[in-house]
């Protein structure tokens, strides 16, 4: 059987085709202001790409925050259940998936099936999701796919202590002023985002082996300052951005 | 379509006009208390009120109208009113409206009638003090507090001894604004009237635990405003009975309060008073029913602490240990019990911003029910009156989640 996921977010829109256990393959683009043209584009760009006509696939699940929109879908399903079966489908010895997309942040425990145990999301706040790092590589003027790597760099991460995004970008422009290292700023960011979604986390137990996943799964210090909150190594794959889109396709072809 | 309609109409519940009807009344006869030689004493939620009913005061419930505002959508307004103020956006969204209320008689129905007495019992939380303080500064009129020492565990004698004597005052209190003696033989009368009551009610809400629930949490917020109100009159055991009497009517016809009841859950802390209708059809979309909640059980809970024959001594540790007043492990094993009695699925939990004696222990609670008792938790963060900060996408998706858990959870997906 073969199926597809469609995961509309909030930043990156992302598709996933998955046939008998494989992934053939998955796509990414930008979400724009359009959800339900984001979700027709990037399915048909990812079909095209395999060379695959529509009436091959036998069956869609949409997620994300725009999962409604999907018209040509044939369920929608929550991001949560979602990222759930696709960590599980990933590795199944997983037992907690801490996804950080573009305007959420979430934790959920997995259990030996791939079924969602339990589950916390961010609050009503933007401050340690992928929105947070954004407004700050705006105010210090790194290209964002840079952060990572800068931040390795630091030996002193600077203390940002505040937990509203706004303010954090005035302390962030204070320390600027104040003629503080960029890398040692954007660590001590990394470590406001993992200070900011360990303590979500903990709510739901962080049983080992952790995964992480979603747009923010990239960014290699946000990972380690993580690691290092939580005691463990996080499980970061190739797929980790598309974890979600997976789920959803996976979970089309249990559907009865 | 025809049909569609006769089945909601089975649903609906007649005595709904009727409770209409007598909150209306009771709203006109506190308004023109003063035309007709009556008094008139603000009290808290949680508060001792039959002394009021026995010295024939009129009692009215300043949070009762926060709920009014709240459903009428004016929270978020007066909220900022009251911020303007000089009051904090962290304050109770109840106290905040109210403040913001007085100086302008905003709110429905054109405020609240002016009080000649304000009773506070802090069994509820310590807000309520410094709200009536600020009340009792604006409309200079005497202030009378009943203090309920919390109840981690149990009850001592000490305790008991301190809050009866309070009683003696509280009496006294009433003797003086009235200028008349207590009467101790109606006393009795209206002990009786007021455990009638809520045994009655309490009924009402065990009529939850028929599967399928003729009854919503939904509902039972609307009924609940007689024995918050009324508590010790006729009015409210009459209502009761009939409204019992409709729910049996629903039971032995197969009615449910949700068209397919696959799911039945519990709710925890006061309503979204602003978002009824939303949370209602939002559940009822994934045949779930919110069969029963800790907040409308709360003014029956602690009736087993009332003796029948001496209410007036009982009431003293009755009111004291009331669910807001005790400790979490306590109010856990409150939860437990409703979990077992309404059988249910899940365990869906509002962290209300505004009441912090209520929302404290509630990730503890959640906690200890996954471990004993299995079933999945969730929970919604926002204010019960003030609209502004409930951000519905988020909570849709969170309530979406939740159901898809309850669905894996008993291998319906
Ligand atoms: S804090 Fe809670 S108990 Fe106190 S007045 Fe507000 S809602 Fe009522």
């Amino acid at each position: 059987m073969r199926t597809a996921g469609i995961d509309i977010g909030s930043i990156t829109t992302k598709a996933a085709i998955v046939e008998d256990g494989r992934i053939l393959g998955t796509m990414v683009c930008f979400s724009g202001y359009n959800a339900s043209l984001a979700g027709t584009t990037v399915y048909r760009n990812l079909l095209d790409d395999l060379g695959f006509d529509a009436s091959s696939i036998d069956r869609i699940i949409s997620t994300g925050y725009g999962r409604n929109n999907v018209d040509f879908a044939d369920k929608s399903m929550t991001e949560i259940i979602c990222h759930g079966a696709g960590a599980h489908f990933l590795n199944p010895d997983i037992r907690t998936v801490i996804d950080i997309g573009g305007q959420d942040s979430k934790a959920l425990v997995v259990d030996a099936d791939g079924r969602v145990r339990d589950f916390v999301m961010n609050d009503k706040c933007a401050a340690g999701t992928g929105r947070f790092l954004e407004v700050m590589a705006r105010a210090l003027e790194v290209d964002l796919d840079d952060f990572g790597s800068l931040s390795l760099r630091s030996a002193t991460p600077a203390k940002i202590s505040s937990i509203c995004t706004v303010f954090a970008e005035s302390e962030v422009i204070s320390l600027i002023s104040k003629g503080e290292d960029r890398e040692n700023i954007i660590a001590g960011i990394h470590d406001s985002v993992a200070s900011r979604v360990f303590a979500m986390a903990q709510r739901v137990g962080i049983p080992v082996p952790v995964m992480m996943t979603g747009g923010v799964a990239k960014n290699i210090g946000v990972v380690k300052a993580l690691e290092k909150k939580i005691g463990a190594t996080l499980e970061v794959n190739e797929f980790a951005q598309v974890n979600g889109a997976i789920g959803a396709a996976v979970l089309a072809a249990k559907m009865g | 379509m025809a049909q569609i309609d006769e089945e909601k109409k089975k649903r609906k519940f007649k005595s709904a006009g009727k409770m209409r009807d007598i909150m209306f009344e009771y709203y006109v006869e506190a308004k023109s208390a003063g035309d007709n030689g009556k008094k008139v004493a603000w009290i808290t939620s949680g508060g001792p009120v039959e002394p009021l009913i026995v010295m024939d005061v009129i009692p009215v419930y300043p949070e009762n109208y926060g709920a009014m505002i709240g459903a009428s959508h004016m929270g978020g307004d007066l909220c900022e009113k009251a911020e303007a103020m000089g009051y904090s956006s962290d304050l109770c969204s109840y106290a905040r409206a109210d403040i913001a209320c007085a100086p302008v008689n905003g709110g429905p129905i054109g405020g609240l009638p002016r009080p000649d007495m304000l009773v506070c019992c802090n069994n509820i939380c310590g807000t309520v003090l410094k709200w009536y303080e600020v009340q009792a500064r604006y409309f200079n009129v005497p202030l009378f507090i009943f203090d309920t020492p919390f109840c981690h565990t149990g009850f001592s004698d000490e305790a008991r001894t301190y809050v009866r004597r309070q009683l003696n005052e509280y009496i006294a209190f009433l003797e003086g604004a009235c200028g008349r003696k207590f009467d101790f033989d109606r006393s009795i009368e209206v002990g009786r009237l007021s455990l009638q009551g809520q045994r009655l009610w309490q009924e009402v809400l065990d009529a939850a635990a028929h599967k399928p629930s003729p009854i919503t949490a939904f509902d039972a917020f609307f009924f609940l405003a007689l024995i918050v109100t009324l508590r010790g009159t006729q009015t409210v055991v009459d209502f009761y009975a009939e409204l019992l009497h409709e729910m049996k009517e629903k039971v032995a016809a197969g009615i449910s309060a949700v068209p397919r009841e696959r799911y039945r859950l519990l709710w925890d802390n006061l309503p979204v008073w602003y978002r009824l209708k939303w949370l209602s059809d939002k559940f009822a979309s994934h045949d779930a029913c919110l069969v029963a909640d800790t907040y409308t059980t709360a003014w029956c809970g602690s009736m087993k602490y009332i003796d029948e024959n001496d209410f007036l001594s009982s009431m003293a540790e009755a009111y004291t240990r009331i669910y807001l007043n005790i400790g979490v492990d306590e109010m856990a094993k409150t939860v437990f019990e409703m979990i077992d009695k309404y059988d249910v699925d899940g365990l869906v939990m509002h962290s209300n911003r505004s009441c912090k004696p209520y929302s404290l222990g509630q990730y503890d609670i959640q906690r200890m029910v996954q471990e004993r008792k299995g079933i999945p938790c969730m929970m919604i963060e926002s204010h019960m009156v003030d609209e502004r900060s409930f951000s519905e996408s988020q909570i849709s998706t969170r309530i979406d989640a939740f159901m898809e858990i309850i669905k894996q959870h008993k291998g319906h997906v």
